[in-house]
């Protein structure tokens, strides 16, 4: 953790899912996570929310932000690489749900 | 060609300045009519990121490869790492360094943008902002690395860090075979600007 994050809902380990929240504009989460399972491994904190920040807003409330990790092969059809591949993208709270 | 008063010619721009610039030139003589900034803010932002290059990142690692205690520092609190060293990364931006191991080589890209931890090693290189590296790091790292001339084994896993949030990634290479007894600086010299992004690894000394 780098930064104080109180009122984060994830801990590490929990299984979470990217739900595609259909928005448009300035959202940092990627298009290829989107509808894709993965699993938090840690929690960084809480920062400004950036799709306010974008558009001239405070950026409030802050937003827990996590490092999540998905298996490459669950991400892009036909994969080449290896099974352990992972990749890991940092994503805010409100654009990740509980999976399992 | 022209004299530019220190003794040998520059050859002059060929084109004409492109669009870009253009605009952004535009743009900063509106912001500075308008008070907001001043040319000298401006040239003050450029002589600092200026200041700062990969050199950094190479005696980050030459230290932690040297030190275990600050090894530790580094993976643990980047910044704090960077203050020992006399590197200023105090601004806002948070940082964080991955560790390459036997069990895991990594890669960074910001497949939304070009984010990059340019307060430490200043600006990133043109390639590293290309609509290609963006989009093919994500989805055939291995691919893209072997193009880079470093192919990694099919039994060592590849993580890849989109940095497309508010904190930015640095790699910490491997400490490569036959470098016993070299100095800090000496190590330093063998890591090279990839390498801090995980498209290299830090080379074996030549034997001679």
């Amino acid at each position: 953790m780098i930064r104080p994050a109180p009122a984060a809902r994830f801990r590490p380990g929990d299984a979470v899912r990217v739900p595609d929240l259909r928005k448009r504009g300035h959202v940092r989460t990627p298009d290829y996570v989107k509808g894709k399972r993965g699993r938090v491994t840690g929690v960084l904190g809480e920062f400004p929310d950036p799709e306010s920040l974008a558009y001239g807003g405070a950026g409030l409330p802050e937003k827990p932000l996590y490092r999540v990790s998905f298996r490459q092969a669950d991400l892009w059809d036909g994969y080449e690489g290896a099974p352990g591949d992972t990749l890991h993208v940092d994503i805010y709270e409100h654009w990740l749900e509980p999976a399992e | 060609m022209g004299e530019n008063g220190h003794g040998h010619p520059h050859e002059e721009p060929k084109q004409e300045r492109s669009p870009w610039a253009a605009r952004i030139r535009a743009v900063e003589e509106l912001l500075a009519e308008k008070g907001l900034l001043t040319h000298g803010e401006v040239e003050a932002q450029v002589r600092y990121m200026e200041a700062r290059s990969y050199e950094n990142g190479a005696r980050l690692v030459a230290r932690a490869w040297t030190d275990p205690g600050f090894k530790a520092l580094l993976l643990e609190d980047t910044k704090a790492a960077c203050s020992e060293l006399g590197i200023d990364a105090s601004g806002s931006v948070e940082f964080v360094t991955v560790e390459n191991t036997p069990e895991v080589h990594n890669l960074i890209v910001c497949t939304l943008c070009s984010c990059y931890p340019r307060a430490i090693l200043g600006r990133p290189p043109d390639w590293y902002k290309s609509p290609a590296y963006r989009s093919r790091a994500v989805a055939e790292p291995r691919a893209v690395m072997r193009e880079f001339g470093l192919e990694i084994p099919a039994d060592l896993p590849v993580a890849v860090h989109d940095s497309s949030a508010d904190v930015r990634y640095l790699v910490l290479p491997m400490r490569p075979r036959g470098t016993q007894g070299m100095s800090e600086e000496e190590l330093a010299e063998l890591v090279t600007r990839d390498c801090l992004i995980g498209t290299a690894v830090p080379r074996e000394p030549a034997r001679v």
